[in-house]
């Protein structure tokens, strides 16, 4: 095959996956939240919702939840400005999903005389384009709080537009000082820069070049942005019930205010993957780059299998001890679901030890170094969003709500300042080392 | 004039982060221990569990009945009029004749719980006292309780210490009850 054609290929599987998996974490993702929320308040959680006895530990309750918000009445209020109205969700939706593009999966592999990217799109803008597609989502929330012509909704998108347009500011400003570090905007070389060892004048350190310890300060302050950016606890001053109703979108019934609330998932999910990309190595497995898993596939290989190890003892043994809660029998739940899931996830772990233990006699082939290595990468990836999207659920259910004027006082008075202040402390650093 | 003074907060609470930081570690502990040992939350699997109620709930209305079983409402109509949600309806006969409610219908739907029909009644003919507090139905109609209704019982004080096993009454539907 035409090199260009495999490319033009390469480039289209990847914009559908990359358009692919922020939709499969909205309801991961809403799971999560659910069941998180539940745990951390002493109870059980959603577990009722089956088919035909499978209750996936509530996860079936995203079929109902999918059903009931598309069987419901589709209702365009009479005072609603019509266009508009039926813009703001659609918007919100569309530019949630764009930023990932940018965002690489894996280092780029050689197979078969190809060139496998992980990565959809590798503008030359890079991170910039992820700052103005994200700037962009503030639209759909005015839009929605001026179209509908309700003042509540009205008052949510005020509030929330205003918030997002002070955060961006600290946010992009932590952003300038990480491309200052790593010399470019790039999203692949940032990510690729990361795979070293930090260096401290000319010394390298057993830590990871990773930009939470290059610029901890701008780590601190994307994040809390980040926070603010996607109208989360303690920032989600846009739906504060208490004080107005649902916030923007009270107006929007069925599909409508279902686009709005998985806009709002997919654009927590696409900040997890910004912040691991730009601040915690993206792919880069610690202490173990690109370069060292290519070499030595069987590096990658027992890398991947303790992985395995560890994963599927710890989820075998949460389903485990969750299957062993005798007061759900006479609700009729049946007994055999949970134990079947430990039973995977210990049979995962298993068969990862048996793999790991053989895997000494092994003779790789070829292709198995550039797929191991992807595949780890992929999965190292993973768990750093895996991380960031529990944070989120985590900081949710730990923190009240900030007050308006305090909201304001933060992202002015501090953030800004502090983001302005990391500028000029990394800039006089910069300086001073070259 | 009492001056409340507000208590003054540290330099380390006013960062805000170390607080945030010990709320984190709080709620992660909770997880932690309810993923270790899940029977241990204090969670009641409703409604196929049901915790005991206190003696003085406040539940589902009935009438109360005389030895003849008629009711003893006269329809003088102060439960009505005391009813804040303007839930109950009496419709009275001729007044020419005894005074018995021809029909009389509370609207489950509307009322409020607030037992004014009960301290209002100089009778004792009505009375909040079946322990049902989940009252549930599919359809509006099935959720106005009619004078038929509100008299199909056995007339018995409730004692204090009355916990039978509480079913919830669905009306309509699927888990009706024939």
């Amino acid at each position: 095959m035409d090199n260009q054609i495999f490319a033009l290929i390469n480039i289209a599987v990847m914009t559908g996956l990359m358009w692919f998996i922020p939709l499969q974490f909205i309801p991961f993702f809403i799971w999560l939240e659910r069941k998180g929320s539940a745990i951390i308040q002493d109870r059980i959680g959603p577990n009722r919702a089956e088919i035909f006895g499978v209750r996936l530990f509530g996860m079936v309750h995203n079929f109902a939840d999918v059903i009931k918000l598309l069987m419901k009445e589709n209702i365009t209020p009479s005072h609603a400005n019509g266009f508009y109205y039926l813009l703001a969700p659609f918007w919100s939706m569309t530019v949630s999903l764009l930023p990932l593009l940018v965002v690489p999966l894996a280092a780029p592999i050689e197979l078969a005389g190809h060139t496998i990217r992980f990565q959809a799109a590798n503008f030359s803008v890079g991170v910039l384009y992820v700052l103005s597609i994200t700037s962009m989502g503030v639209f759909g929330v005015i839009l929605a709080g001026w179209a509908s012509n309700n003042k509540f909704s009205l008052l949510g998108g005020l509030r929330s537009s205003a918030q997002m347009i002070s955060y961006e500011l600290s946010m992009g400003l932590a952003v300038v000082g990480l491309l200052m570090v790593y010399q470019g905007v790039q999203i692949d070389g940032i990510v690729e820069t990361q795979g070293r060892l930090l260096t401290l004048a000319g010394h390298p350190l057993p830590l990871p070049n990773w930009g939470i310890f290059l610029q901890p300060v701008g780590f601190f302050i994307f994040l809390v942005a980040s926070f603010a950016e996607t109208n989360r606890n303690p920032f989600d001053l846009a739906e504060g019930e208490s004080e107005l109703v649902a916030g923007y979108h009270i107006e929007y019934s069925s599909v409508k205010f279902a686009l709005f609330f998985m806009a709002e998932y997919s654009n927590m999910v696409v900040a997890a993957f910004l912040i691991s990309t730009l601040f915690l190595g993206g792919y880069q497995v610690p202490f173990a780059s690109t370069q060292d898993l290519l070499q030595k596939p069987q590096l990658a290989l027992l890398l991947l299998c303790g992985g395995g190890i560890l994963g599927g003892g710890f989820l075998g043994s949460i389903f485990y001890l969750s299957a062993k809660d005798q007061r759900s029998l006479h609700t009729g739940m049946k007994r055999w679901e949970p134990y079947l899931f430990a039973g995977l996830g210990f049979g995962v772990a298993g068969l990862a030890l048996i793999l790991m233990v053989i895997s000494f006699n092994f003779s790789f082939p070829v292709w198995a170094p550039g797929v191991l290595t992807a595949l780890l990468q992929m999965i190292c990836l993973l768990l750093k969003v895996l991380f960031f999207c529990w944070l989120f659920v985590w900081v949710r259910w730990t923190m009240p709500r900030f007050r308006y004027d305090q909201l304001m006082n933060l992202g002015w008075k501090l953030m800004l300042p502090l983001a302005l202040l990391n500028l000029l402390v990394t800039g006089v650093v910069l300086l001073i080392q070259n | 004039m009492k001056v409340v003074e507000r208590p003054e907060m540290k330099t380390t609470e006013r960062l805000y982060i170390g607080e945030v930081l010990k709320g984190l570690f709080v709620t992660m502990g909770h997880v932690l221990k309810n993923l270790r040992n899940p029977q241990g939350m204090p969670v009641v699997f409703f409604p196929e569990q049901q915790k005991d109620l206190p003696p003085a709930t406040r539940g589902r209305h009935r009438l109360m009945k005389r030895e003849d079983e008629s009711p003893r409402c006269t329809a003088c109509m102060l439960c009505a009029t005391a009813c804040p949600a303007e839930c109950i309806h009496i419709k009275s006969p001729d007044p020419n004749i005894e005074k018995l409610p021809e029909k009389f219908e509370i609207d489950m739907l509307r009322c409020v719980f607030c037992g004014f029909c009960v301290d209002a009644c100089p009778l004792d003919a009505i009375r909040m006292d079946i322990p049902e507090i989940a009252i549930a139905g599919y359809t509006r109609e099935s959720l106005v309780y009619k004078k038929e209704f509100l008299m199909d019982h056995d007339n018995k004080d409730i004692v204090a210490d009355y916990n039978p096993p509480r079913p919830v009454i669905w009306t309509h539907g699927p888990h009706a009850k024939p």
